[in-house]
């Protein structure tokens, strides 16, 4: 294929990702479990890169676990995200960012689903009228907040402390980059890459010095499947997709996995957690399992931001091996101190997994 | 009630989600759901094209409908453009609104998740809050998440959050009229009507299992049953 032929192809999998004025939506699963990755974004984009980052007090949940419970009819779920595209309108922003894959996913069908049913924009329009007397404007870009930050990769990268790159070898530290289901697979031309060639972790990764390990279950879920997880009884569907994936990369032993995806970040690092204390097994070879970071983690720590400010304290697998590959000076005994130094205790050790 | 398969053809998603099924079985190739328990995405497809009514009914009674995991991997691979998590989430919503649901231990958990997560998003505006993740019922979350529970406003601040107050931010308060204008949106686009189903017929079901049914919150039996119950006959 020639060079020219293969841009044109590539051009079918680029998206428009806008420059500046962001409306924020917030992301149920990142702020109960990754609280300091939204703090570590925010710092990202308005202290480090100028960028204007707008968040309205008054916006909620997209209801899209309930959505994915299926105990949320879908005129409800599009209902209230037709609300956040009105308070938006009213904020005078025409760009809006969830940070959650699940809710970027949903906010993608929604507008779909209008392009191709308008007569359900109209009774959407209806009801939210009904409901709150809001109307709304049709967001002109719509991107996940990763998006964002692969993007202005380069920008991060000139102003970066850390490279993905191991320390003392000199090499390129093997990551994992997983993207959450929902944010390419239905709707393909939505995300960076599509959903073949998925590219907006790689290049995050490739840009920061890191090199991508490419492995059977690259694009296998990570298993949440929304009722499989939250119903206790069903939890062995979740556990066993996870396992999967980790079975699958161990071979080509990684320094660390990231996704984009809040909810996958959890299940990667919880999982891994739960299959030690099960089955005694982990993933590397010190008994420590392999660290998982967000993607906003990840970039806080190429930024030079304290591991623990950014809460890495807040994993179950330990990421100081990563911070000693990585070259990053942290102290220890800091990392389970309260907002304001004091002693708040420290988790107790699990019986396998090494911490 | 008119014919089941005319029912589920009113579902948007549904028609976006079937435009005639080949039968080749690459979504059941690439579906998580199909590795793990005895389901079969592609048999799911066939079964409601053959429009048989019997058929149609046995779906919506079975545990089958309730294995996907609505990660809608389908939806990437299949060459006829269909998407059998579309499907079954129309079956699903057909299940709840016919009382069927609570024929299998499967479905019966969707008063669980309307406990849980419906009551959170009405109460607090959000689907998932640290305080619904309790330690006992995740023990799968590790002896961090322990130790966070313990210390949520400490650590939550410590990150930046700004937990249960007022103004922007992570697990800030949602103000109550806010909360006003979700309720009404769940009210006014059918979902309080969705939940009543789910209570009216779980309360059926757990008054003919004899197991005791709280009119609202999750401490009570009928609840932690299936929420926790498992058979044991689901996977491969």
């Amino acid at each position: 294929m020639v060079l020219e032929g293969k841009k044109r192809v590539w051009a079918d999998y680029q998206k428009e990702i806008a420059d500046d004025h962001y409306f924020y939506v917030r992301s149920c699963i990142r702020q109960t479990f990754f609280p300091g990755s939204e703090t570590t974004l925010l710092r990202i984009l308005r202290n480090d890169l100028g960028k204007d980052v707008f968040e309205d007090a008054r916006h909620t949940t997209c209801t899209g676990i309930g959505y994915h419970t299926d105990i949320v009819p879908l005129e409800t779920t599009m209902t209230v995200i037709a609300r956040h595209f009105a308070l938006m309108t009213e904020a005078g922003y025409t760009n809006i960012i969830p940070s959650c894959v699940t809710s970027f996913g949903l906010y993608t069908e929604v507008l779909d689903t209008w392009k191709h049913f308008p007569e359900m924009e109209a009774k959407i329009r209806e009801y939210l009228w009904k409901a709150t007397k809001r109307e709304f404007k049709i967001p002109e870009n719509l991107v996940h907040t990763s998006d964002i930050i692969y993007k202005f990769r380069d920008q991060i990268k000139e102003k970066s402390k850390v490279s993905l790159i191991n320390k003392k070898t000199g090499l390129p530290l093997k990551v994992v980059e997983h993207i959450g289901c929902h944010y390419a697979k239905m709707f393909p031309v939505s995300g960076v890459g599509g959903a073949e060639f998925p590219s907006v972790l790689s290049g995050m990764i490739e840009s920061w010095g890191g090199s991508v390990i490419d492995y059977p279950e690259r694009r296998h879920c990570c298993g949440f499947g929304f009722r499989q997880y939250l119903v206790m009884a069903n939890r062995g569907y979740s556990v066993s997709n996870s396992k999967k994936k980790f079975e699958s990369m161990q071979p080509y032993q990684p320094d660390f996995i990231v996704a984009n995806c809040p909810g996958c970040s959890m299940f990667l690092d919880k999982w891994q957690y739960t299959i030690a204390e099960l089955e005694g097994v982990t993933y590397d070879k010190n008994g420590m399992g392999i660290p998982v970071l967000t993607y906003e983690e990840m970039a806080g720590l190429v930024m030079g931001y304290s591991p623990w400010e950014i809460g890495l304290q807040m994993h179950q697998v330990s990421v100081e091996p990563l911070l000693d590959k990585l070259g990053i000076k942290y102290k220890k005994e800091e990392k389970y101190l309260g907002a304001r130094g004091q002693n708040i205790g420290e988790p107790q050790k699990p019986q396998f997994l090494i911490v | 009630m008119g014919k089941l398969y005319d029912r589920l053809n009113q579902d948007i998603r549904f028609i976006e989600g079937l435009n005639g099924c080949l039968n080749c079985g690459v979504c059941t190739a690439i579906c998580p759901a199909a590795e793990f328990y005895h389901y079969d995405p592609r048999v799911i497809c066939d079964t409601v094209q053959s429009r048989d009514e019997n058929l149609i009914e046995a779906l919506l009674r079975s545990e089958t409908i309730w294995y996907c995991g609505e990660c809608m991997s389908c939806k990437t691979r299949c060459p006829r453009n269909n998407t059998p998590g579309f499907v079954i989430m129309a079956l699903r919503k057909l299940s709840q609104e016919l009382g069927y649901f609570t024929d299998s231990e499967k479905g019966r958990q969707q008063f669980a998740i309307k406990r849980a997560i419906g009551g959170n998003i009405l109460q607090n505006g959000y689907c998932v809050t640290p305080d619904i993740v309790a330690p006992q019922m995740h023990p799968e979350q590790g002896p961090v998440w322990d130790w966070i529970s313990s210390n949520t406003p400490e650590i939550m601040e410590k990150m930046g959050s700004n937990y249960k107050q007022q103004g922007v931010g992570g697990l800030r308060t949602i103000a109550p009229e806010v909360l006003e204008e979700i309720n009404r949106i769940f009210e006014v686009t059918g979902c309080k009507t969705m939940f009543d189903t789910i209570e009216k017929h779980s309360k059926h079901k757990a008054d003919e299992l004899g197991i005791e049914i709280s009119p609202e919150g999750i401490g009570n039996e009928y609840f932690m049953s299936v929420y926790t119950e498992n058979n044991g006959t689901h996977n491969i």
